[in-house]
């Protein structure tokens, strides 16, 4: 089980907590929430109603997304950093550009909903109540690792977050068995199943969404559309690229995944739909990252950069909110440039805590590979001389 | 059940039994697993019955055991395994899948991970080739990969190895690929003993299982299996005891008899030489018996 250093308890059990900061900025105006317009094209439906465009939201939340966005943007810069100066070996993916998604959809759900995804998952995993240490060591490869160190950076998990998962597509038939979980235990939760526009072709996803459908499943599908597989194209992937359409029988809403507002509208919409009984429903968040497929990508062979430099100066996530925050006057330039600096002290710290960690224990080699006591006697190793009696 | 066996190993090798218990307790848990099946006295039935019954008295006993499988319900089975389940325990907890062995595996190892203790049964293990990456890559390596937080107590049956007639795409045998797989329990039951409490066994079992139905038998120098014979069960077994005091023991080289290495035939004729029959086991032990090293 999870230490409770691995695991921000407060985040996982509780949707709400007050800061000093948020207290402070009650002050300033009367009103505890505030009602924001979303654009016209923030959604596109199919064979479903559109989301209401009028977000009803607490001041409190949107400081909230703020912080958690500019935070996963630090650990994400962090992690970048410390993979170029070699302390993070093997793949590392990071999804700098795309924080609205995992954040509005964190802010609509509750710890009783479940959410799976693929490799692109720090940022999930943070969302879903690990700590920023343990995330950063376990990408260290070090002890204090939210896997022990066993997993790096595509096996990270939490009670309710189920990975991480490296082989693509793998991990929407498994979110079905979640959403499938939810229902043979009468829990009212909804399971959210993301891949990315390269996964949406696999055939095991239409097996998904087709048991999903039969069985009327609490599953929520959800197309993180990045624009690229790995170097690939959208468009010289995928046949028909509106991926909120490709459930076929199962309805789908396209949403902006630019802007944390439309993401938790969205997926506050969906976390309805399903739990109500209606079965499955597909969501395409339309999104994108800055930086390559994974650290071995430079992102700039298959993309021009200024498209790159366009999306970060026009589309960015937590600019958007910025200009919102300020707009409603929710909070002040200076308050927000304290958040930005408190994450990046506590982005920091964790990165020297996570340094601080050992490796992981040369016992724990040998544990894991069955349950405790599970009656497997023995394991071997490199050679025979090389064992492991339990 | 006291013991589980990690690789895919029903075999007895009666001479050199005692050196192995001291040098390789896996083997060694393998041939006490095997004695302790085969008691004497209680009930004659065929192993779908065994199976049936096994299902039966888990699915009782624990609520979050269910069922799912091609014409597992109202088909009762392909095999009959399942007979009188979906009457009984109804479409909840007995659930007919579509044909897309990749998806509800998938689905089944993700209700695992869920908290449920699904019994995930293959129409035969060739279809579930479709499957493996979610049996390895999600099922058995998950547990290690996440240090411990991710638990997947489910259980994988299905008929293994050759059946008459079907020829090359339906009677491949999956013991040696599955069984070389770390985090996943493989066993494969001899009779309706065996099957029955290595059904029940599996299921209770917190690991990932997987049930490979075959025949296989070896005396102290000769093993037999259906499956091809390179870097088979056989295979395995040989570099176990090579690497054993066992090896001291052997008084000839330890022979294989396997399948062909060939993709199985479907005129009689041709299938017949796939897979050992008795007069392929007597002529090779005979042979081996006329063997000694030194002479």
């Amino acid at each position: 089980m999870l230490s409770s250093q691995k695991i921000n308890l407060a985040k996982v059990a509780a949707k709400a907590f007050i800061t000093p900061l948020t207290v402070r900025t009650f002050a300033s105006s009367a009103a505890r929430s505030v009602n924001i317009n979303l654009h016209k094209g923030s959604f596109e439906s199919y064979n479903c109603d559109l989301p209401s465009l009028d977000v009803e939201i607490s001041k409190e939340e949107l400081v909230r997304m703020y912080r958690s966005m500019v935070t996963m943007r630090r650990m994400e810069m962090a992690s970048d950093g410390l993979y170029k100066a070699k302390l993070i070996r093997g793949f590392c993916h990071l999804c700098t550009g795309q924080e609205a998604v995992a954040v509005g959809m964190e802010t609509a759900l509750t710890a009783e909903d479940k959410i799976i995804t693929a490799y692109r998952c720090h940022g999930f995993t943070y969302m879903r109540g690990g700590s920023i240490t343990s995330i950063l060591a376990e990408l260290l490869g070090r002890k204090a690792g939210i896997s022990g160190g066993k997993g790096g950076s595509m096996h990270m998990f939490t009670p309710n977050f189920f990975g991480g998962n490296g082989i693509v597509g793998a991990q929407v038939p498994l979110g079905a068995g979640i959403a499938f979980a939810q229902k043979y235990l009468g829990h009212k939760a909804a399971t959210f199943s993301l891949y990315g526009d390269g996964a949406s072709n696999q055939g095991q996803v239409f097996e998904a969404y087709n048991m999903a459908k039969l069985w009327e499943l609490p599953a929520v599908f959800v197309c993180e559309n990045n624009r690229y597989g790995m170097g690939t194209a959208a468009n010289r992937s995928s046949a028909n690229t509106s991926y909120f359409k490709r459930g076929d029988y199962i309805p789908g809403l396209k949403v902006n995944g630019m802007d944390v507002l439309a993401v938790h509208q969205a997926v506050a919409y969906a976390k309805e739909w399903t739990v109500s009984g209606k079965g499955p429903l597909l969501l395409e968040m339309e999104t994108y990252r800055y930086g390559g497929h994974s650290m071995s990508d430079p992102g700039t062979t298959y993309r021009t950069r200024e498209e790159i430099q366009h999306m970060r100066s026009n589309n960015d996530p937590i600019t958007g909110l910025k200009q919102r925050l300020l707009e409603f006057n929710i909070i002040t330039e200076d308050e927000m440039k304290a958040i930005d600096k408190a994450a990046r002290v506590e982005v920091d710290q964790a990165v020297e805590e996570a340094k601080a960690s050992g490796e992981p224990d040369l016992s724990e080699f040998w544990t894991q590979i069955y349950q405790k006591d599970s009656g497997v006697p023995y394991v071997r190793g490199r050679e025979p001389e090389e064992f492991h009696r339990y | 059940m006291s013991s589980m066996l990690k690789k895919a190993v029903t075999v007895s090798i009666p001479s050199v039994r005692q050196a192995l218990a001291r040098s390789n307790p896996v083997l060694a848990n393998a041939l006490l697993a095997k004695r302790s099946y085969n008691s004497k006295g209680g009930v004659e039935m065929t192993v779908r019955d065994a199976l049936n019954s096994a299902l039966e008295e888990e699915m009782t006993a624990d609520e979050k055991v269910y069922l799912l499988g091609e014409e597992v319900g109202q088909y009762n089975g392909a095999y009959k395994v399942s007979k009188g389940l979906l009457d009984k325990f109804g479409p909840k907890r007995v659930i007919d899948t579509p044909i897309t062995e990749s998806g509800f595996c998938g689905l089944a190892v993700g209700s695992a991970f869920a908290g449920l203790k699904p019994v995930c049964e293959f129409m035969t293990w060739n279809f579930a080739m479709q499957a493996i990456d979610q049996i390895v890559n999600s099922a058995a390596k998950t547990h290690y990969m996440s240090g411990g937080n991710v638990d997947c107590p489910i259980t994988f049956r299905g008929p293994n190895g050759a059946a008459a007639g079907v020829a090359a795409q339906h009677s491949q045998c999956f013991a040696a690929w599955y069984g070389s797989v770390p985090g996943l329990k493989v066993v494969s039951p001899w009779n309706s003993e065996d099957a029955k409490g290595l059904l029940k066994a599996a299921i209770r079992d917190p690991n990932p299982v997987t049930i490979i139905k075959s025949v296989k038998k070896t005396n102290r120098l000769v093993t037999v299996e259906g499956g091809w014979p390179q870097y088979g069960v056989g295979s395995e077994i040989c570099a176990q005891i090579m690497e054993s005091e066992a090896f001291d023991h052997l008084d000839a080289p330890v022979v294989r008899v396997t399948g062909a290495d060939v993709p199985t035939p479907y005129a009689q004729n041709l299938e017949a030489f796939a897979f050992p029959d008795t007069e392929v086991i007597a002529r090779v032990v005979k042979r081996t018996l006329n063997k000694k090293i030194g002479a």
